[in-house]
């Protein structure tokens, strides 16, 4: 006699891991925080079979949207094959029986940790963000009770505060990643860490984005056609990464967020972040006829 | 009876821009303030004088609008604002404190942001007024400090690297920089050294001569109210005992409480 | 203000009319009233020089600070009458009475509330500078008149908390007197004065009587404003028991 005569054959208790409470729960407050713009919405934050802190607030809400039609593409700072990426990937596939993909364009729901593709999002796909911290005032106000308050009042003079200081100091703005934005108008969120390179394509875009943090137990969304506006003085204009100029050392792509590879020699090379335009680019010089769609950004302008 | 009542008829001066009416405030068994009234009248100082626990501090919050009293009537002849303020909203409070009331405290942590650099803490009340031009945040702060007489050579270093008279400085550069119509004074001067009191309180004499801003300050000392006010209003256990014009209630006080208060100190 | 927008001083016109004016002291620590003076009554016209005369701790400085309104009076009526109408200096609101001095009433003692870090030229010029005059025509006149009392050039900038009680004097006087005011009262303004600027005051008073200033004046040497004097006022200590010592 062995466990196994004991017990029935393991099958999942609910599709897509999450029971049903646990992701009406969710999708409650997708729906909340679709409604209500930028604003960070409480949820339960169910254990998944990853650590917290590792995209468990994406994973949720994830695996609450997707569906055996759904196609998913997970990345991890731009890279489809990344440890943590692929995990994700896999695990999603398997609890769902939704397609995996590398492409953007094939993508129905994408996962993201750090960046936003820089092929433009369609109406039809999903942005999944990974958030650690999705307080921009944390930084300026320790105490979560005020800070809530403050967003309550929609009390932001601190989060200028913070981009004076850097003017007074530093001459410019020296906030990169998670740059804090205003979402229609109202609420001030932050993005997420993307670089300020990626901030834009969430403004008045087609798609829907959601951010989640599994930690901090909040989500909130951008809806499509939302205005999503950096926090800028009028005489200091909002600046991208300028990479214009740089190449990326393995596909030639130009015009793209890159990452800098360090040299052993001294000095650096540059690849594009979004790994998967990337391989494209690539199959394409030699002659396969992967399929690019339109960028965000074009000669290293924003087109939107 | 108010002074409104008592005099309105033959006022020659014109109409107040604080008034203030039927103010009571209790905690549990305690009375905090019981039937007070206070008008103040455009470019002058009224000083509100009285022990710790009097009320007179509380009178202030309620000036600018951080509590609300159990009843009572507070109205500014400001434009865009009309009717009790207490009735105001969260929102349009905040928006009238930040915009058209000034405030010192005594603490310096209460106004400040001790970590942020003095400018910036200028800097914020403009940016929640809605300034949005970094050249004109930068210039505006300078000269708020200024005017403050407050280094400007020190003007990016944050508040708790200063002394505690450069700290009230900051607050009341902060409190000036939007040139409110009131400016609240809770003990600007408390704790800090002879010496920079009479600094302090000179910087605040001239702000007054030169901007003629309407100013109410709260004190226990006899002599930053002699010094400062125009016209004083003596508190006791919640309540107003006297009123009346600074040099008439120091040199012939009425009311006991009064006389017992500038004997003890003359 | 200028004298032609708060209505002119007309020669023999009525500014002051006290009636029936008392001051009584109520100390609640001693359980006592100390009695200053009752029954007062006199009425005052422009250019006109009132001298108040009596024996010390009559209430001559009393009957000054009560007009002014630094003491309370417990009856009687001060009716002042001035650009914008008549007014019961007992009984006005205390905004009005700041309003009328600072327009209006002047009052001259021997004491200055010298403030720090003021100039005295600046302190001179001040009421001309609320009277909308301009900075530098205002200090020039200041200059004018800190020469005339014989403060010395090199004092002008400098801070008055550190001069002299004579030099200190001088200064009040010349801020005080600059600005013509419709009423002025007098506290002994000539106690610590050298002879030459005794003179300049007596000058002065002299201009402005002549400009339809009316006065009220406490003077421990009448006899140096002899010459002004149109009228005095005897004040008579009350034979009660608690009379002020």
């Amino acid at each position: 006699m062995s466990l196994s005569n004991l017990t029935r054959p393991w099958a999942a208790f609910s599709y897509g891991f999450l029971d049903p409470s646990a992701k009406r729960e969710i999708r409650r407050k997708m729906i909340k925080a679709i409604a209500v713009p930028g604003c960070q919405i409480p949820y339960a934050s169910r254990e998944v079979p990853i650590a917290r802190g590792w995209g468990t607030g994406g994973l949720q809400v994830t695996l609450t949207l997707i569906k055996p039609a759904s196609v998913v593409k997970v990345i991890d700072q731009g890279a489809d094959d990344s440890v943590n990426a692929a995990s994700i990937r896999r695990f999603l596939s398997r609890v769902s029986g939704a397609g995996e993909t590398w492409d953007t364009l094939a993508a129905t729901i994408v996962q993201s940790r750090h960046r936003i593709p820089e092929e433009r999002l369609r109406d039809d796909q999903v942005l999944v963000l990974q958030v650690p911290n999705p307080e921009p005032l944390r930084p300026v106000q320790p105490n979560m009770s005020i800070a809530r308050q403050m967003h309550a009042d929609a009390d932001y003079g601190r989060l200028w505060l913070v981009l004076y200081e850097q003017m007074v100091r530093s001459g410019r703005i020296m906030q990169g990643a998670a740059y804090p934005a205003l979402v229609n108008g109202r609420h001030v969120m932050t993005p997420s860490p993307i670089p300020r390179w990626d901030v834009p394509k969430l403004n008045m875009a087609r798609h829907l984005t959601f951010l989640s943090a599994g930690r901090e137990k909040r989500l909130y969304a951008v809806p499509p056609f939302t205005r999503v506006e950096p926090l800028v003085f009028s005489d200091v204009p909002y600046k991208v990464e300028d990479h214009t100029r740089l190449t990326c050392h393995r596909s030639g792509l130009t015009g793209v967020f890159m990452n800098e590879i360090p040299q052993a020699a001294g000095g650096s090379v540059f690849e594009a972040s979004d790994s998967h335009l990337g391989i494209k680019a690539i199959r394409r010089a030699e002659g396969d006829a992967a399929e690019i769609g339109p960028l965000w950004y074009q000669n290293g302008e924003f087109r939107g | 009876m108010s002074v409104l009542d008592r005099l309105a008829p033959e006022l020659i001066t014109g109409a107040p821009l604080l008034v203030m009416q039927g103010i009571a405030k209790r905690y549990g068994p305690v009375v905090a303030l019981e039937d007070v009234a206070a008008t103040v009248w455009p470019g002058e100082v009224l000083g509100i004088v009285g022990e710790s626990g009097s009320g007179k501090s509380t009178l202030l919050r309620m000036m600018n609008l951080e509590d609300t009293p159990d009843t009572g009537t507070y109205t500014l002849a400001l434009p865009e604002v009309a009717g009790n303020l207490f009735d105001l909203d969260r929102f349009a409070r905040r928006q009238l404190c930040a915009r058209r009331i000034g405030i010192v405290y005594q603490n310096p942590h209460q106004g400040l942001l001790m970590g942020h650099s003095s400018s910036g803490n200028v800097a914020e009340r403009l940016l929640v007024a809605g300034e949005r031009r970094f050249a004109t945040l930068r210039a505006r702060a300078r000269e708020a400090l200024d005017v403050s007489e407050f280094p400007l050579n020190r003007m990016d270093d944050p508040p708790r690297l200063l002394s505690g008279g450069m700290q009230q400085r900051v607050q009341l550069a902060k409190a000036i920089a939007l040139e409110p119509a009131l400016l609240l004074l809770d003990e600007p001067t408390t704790g800090l050294d002879v010496s920079v009191q009479a600094l302090v309180l000179d910087t605040l004499k001239r702000l007054q001569r030169d901007r003629a801003i309407t100013m109410v300050i709260v004190s226990h000392d006899l002599g930053v109210i002699r010094t400062m006010a125009d016209r004083v209003m003596v508190m006791r256990r919640g309540r107003v005992v006297e009123e009346g014009l600074v040099d008439q209630v120091f040199q012939d006080p009425q009311h006991p409480y009064t006389q017992e208060l500038v004997h003890a100190k003359l | 203000m200028p004298n032609s927008e708060r209505g002119a001083m007309v020669p023999g016109a009525v500014v002051l009319q006290v009636e029936g004016l008392a001051k009584s002291f109520q100390m609640h620590h001693l359980g006592q009233n100390l009695h200053a003076f009752d029954h007062v009554s006199f009425t005052l016209r422009a250019g006109e020089f009132l001298l108040l005369k009596g024996p010390n701790g009559v209430g001559k400085s009393t009957l000054l600070r009560t007009i002014y309104r630094s003491y309370l009076p417990q009856a009687g009526h001060v009716w002042f009458s001035h650009g914008a109408g008549r007014t019961d200096l007992a009984h006005a609101a205390d905004v009005d009475i700041a309003l009328l001095r600072r327009r209006e009433i002047g009052f001259v003692t021997q004491f200055l509330i010298a403030r720090p870090r003021v100039a005295a030229e600046d302190i001179v010029a001040e009421p001309l500078r609320k009277a909308g005059v301009a900075a530098e025509d205002a200090l020039e006149q200041a200059r004018h008149w800190l020469a005339t009392f014989g403060v010395k050039r090199d004092l002008w900038r400098a801070y008055p908390t550190s001069f002299s009680g004579g030099e200190q004097q001088k200064v009040n006087l010349a801020r005080a007197l600059i600005l013509p005011p419709r009423l002025l009262l007098l506290d002994e303004p000539t106690a610590s004065l050298d002879v030459g600027a005794r003179a300049a005051l007596v000058a002065r008073l002299a201009d402005l009587k002549a400009a339809g200033v009316a006065m009220i004046g406490v003077f421990h040497h009448p006899g140096d404003v002899a010459a002004l004097v149109d009228r005095d006022l005897m004040l008579m200590a009350k034979e009660v028991d608690d009379v002020a010592v």
